[in-house]
């Protein structure tokens, strides 16, 4: 081993201990984003060395600069660009670019291993070869998956669970077509049209995992698709034998299962349940029809507002309405007025609020609400019976009481916030319609409910200026 | 490719693969629900570390496709591993906000507005 060689073991190593330590950071929000910086720098020295040691590279630079820039540019405006309440999908389409490029590099490997001499036999080793195809399936699948999920959240793609009459044998067919394909190149043939022919199937399977999931279960699916990029990113890394690309693969494609478990489990829901599902395809339709025959009280926000600022105390549940309203700022205007009058006001943050875990977090601490007020689901759903407002601003399911009762709702099951516990509730929404799951929700019938219908922004506002005029 | 087929090498990546497996568990199941989108926007982060794959095949092209190959994939990986960090940190900035501090100057002048 040549002392380069020695001195990249090094720097790998300390690479990977950045990347770990990156996300153990996140374990708190005081040394979250020193992590993230920390898994940057390591990031950097690990790119650098192997830029700077890898020999040929001399011929290629170019691909290396032009490449780089473009890269650059797009990730930079991209990230700086999007705002908060985007910021699921462009989570996706980050991740769409790193599987993109782990079957790339896979593709790559497989047209040098097959243009070259080749030694003894007539194969590739079948070993290396399975994680070739591994790293080209995976890598692919997470490609078109992820652009589907972007487009789902981003509204140009039907959000709603598309599938059509025989989609499920299609997908059928495919799977084993592609699993044919894999057996025939890994022991039988090396020939680069069939490899092509597996990729391009590939990348169709992954739009049709996607297309008929609904788009209320993209976190789901991203943070799966995250993990699918981490293993088809450790494979590649196996192939090239390269420990860099295959701890970081093998780290983030361990921690992404285990999140898509977790969010999982916040549902109440199986990850089969979240892929292969009954939400929309059935279990939306029948209850649909009961939407509309509820009594509801209304409110005005002048009343909504004396309510909250002679109350002792408030809590403030937000649900995906509140960010697509921008409602954010205004909300934490609520807040300090509120504060300020010695109520006591909290936060109470149901896991799958908004489009995905944390979501509603991000927005409030944009806004400047102290991190502290927030409360997660376990923590505060016994304070809700002693509250004299709960406020809930464009959060729906996550409110239901019929995921308590109702075996035949869709989400029964899922854990709730108990907002119907509180003396006064007053939810903030734009009409009736229905949550992202197409159910009606009947707390909204509860004496204690009343509605207050409008823009989330510009109720919050009407309730700025009555809690400052009350 | 050939790199992958020694015995020892084999081995090695094995245990690599496995023990790192649960490093991620172990870290992962520490992260409270309120820092999960931007753990998952690290986690993306990470995996933009194929760019370093895309540089190694980049140095290896021998024929125009692989140097097309190599440039989409370090064009890819660089949107990945850039973007990844950079929306990480535009995301956990926002925890950073001092708590008390800025509650007390907004609550002080609440009432006299």
């Amino acid at each position: 081993m040549t002392t380069i060689q020695l001195a990249t073991y090094g720097v790998y190593l300390v690479g990977a201990v950045t990347f770990i330590l990156a996300l153990k950071f996140l374990a708190s929000p005081k040394t979250a984003r020193t992590g993230n910086l920390l898994g940057a720098g390591g990031m950097i020295l690990v790119v650098a060395w192997t830029i700077a040691t890898t020999e040929g590279l001399l011929d290629n630079w170019w691909v290396l600069v032009v490449g780089g820039l473009i890269g650059t540019v797009i990730g930079v405006i991209g990230a700086r660009r999007v705002p908060m309440t985007a910021m699921p999908q462009m989570v996706a389409i980050f991740n769409g670019a790193g599987g993109g490029a782990a079957a790339v590099v896979a593709l790559s490997e497989f047209l040098t291993a097959t243009s070259g001499p080749v030694i003894g036999s007539d194969l590739l080793p079948a070993i290396p070869m399975i994680a070739t195809l591994l790293g080209a399936v995976i890598g692919s699948v997470s490609l078109t998956g992820s652009v589907i999920a972007f487009g789902k959240l981003q509204g140009f793609v039907a959000s709603r669970p598309v599938t059509f009459p025989g989609s499920r044998i299609v997908a059928a067919v495919l799977l084993a077509t592609l699993l044919l394909l894999a057996v025939a190149l890994a022991f039988f043939t090396n020939d680069v049209t069939l490899f092509l022919v597996f990729v391009a199937l590939a990348l169709v399977a992954g739009v049709l995992i996607v297309m008929p999931i609904g788009g209320a279960d993209m976190p789901v699916v991203i943070s799966l698709l995250n993990s699918y990029t981490g293993i088809a990113v450790a494979a590649t890394g196996f192939v090239l034998g390269n420990y860099a690309l295959l701890i970081a693969g093998t780290l983030v494609g361990a921690s992404g299962a285990i999140l898509t478990q977790l969010m999982c489990r916040a549902m109440n829901r199986s990850l089969l349940n979240v892929l292969f599902g009954a939400f929309g395809t059935g279990g939306g339709v029948a209850v649909a029809g009961a939407a509309g025959e509820q009594n509801v009280r209304t409110i005005n926000a002048e009343d909504a507002a004396v309510l909250m600022a002679y109350g002792k105390s408030v809590i403030i549940v937000p649900g995906y309405g509140m960010a697509v309203a921008q409602a954010q700022t205004p909300v934490r205007e609520l807040m300090d007025l509120l504060i300020a009058r010695g109520v006591d006001v909290q936060f109470a943050i149901h896991p799958v609020a908004g489009r995905m875990p944390g979501h509603m977090n991000v927005l409030l601490a944009e806004a400047n609400v102290p991190y502290e007020r927030l409360k997660e689901m376990d923590e505060i759903n016994d304070d809700f019976a002693n509250a004299d407002v709960a406020l809930v601003i464009g959060a729906n399911d996550v409110t239901n009481p019929s995921a308590r009762t109702d075996t035949t709702s869709p989400i029964y099951g899922m854990p709730i916030l108990n907002v119907d516990k509180a003396h006064n509730v007053i939810v903030l929404k734009r009409s009736m319609a229905s949550g992202f799951a197409g159910i009606d929700n009947p707390l909204y019938g509860e004496p204690q409910t009343a509605m207050l219908f409008g823009d989330a922004k510009a109720t919050v506002q009407a309730l700025v200026a009555g809690v400052k005029a009350a | 490719m050939t790199e992958a087929l020694d015995p020892q090498a084999l081995v090695d990546a094995l245990f690599i693969l496995v023990l790192t497996a649960f490093v991620g568990y172990e870290v992962v199941s520490k992260v409270p629900t309120m820092l999960h989108t931007p753990l998952m926007s690290g986690a993306n982060a990470v995996h933009g570390v194929v760019v370093v794959g895309a540089i190694i095949v980049t140095a290896t092209a021998d024929s125009p496709l692989q140097l097309a190959l190599g440039l989409v994939g370090v064009i890819l990986g660089t949107v990945n591993v850039v973007g990844g960090f950079v929306v990480t940190d535009r995301m956990l900035e926002m925890f950073r906000s001092r708590p008390g501090k800025d509650e007390k100057a907004e609550g002080g002048k609440g009432p006299g507005a």
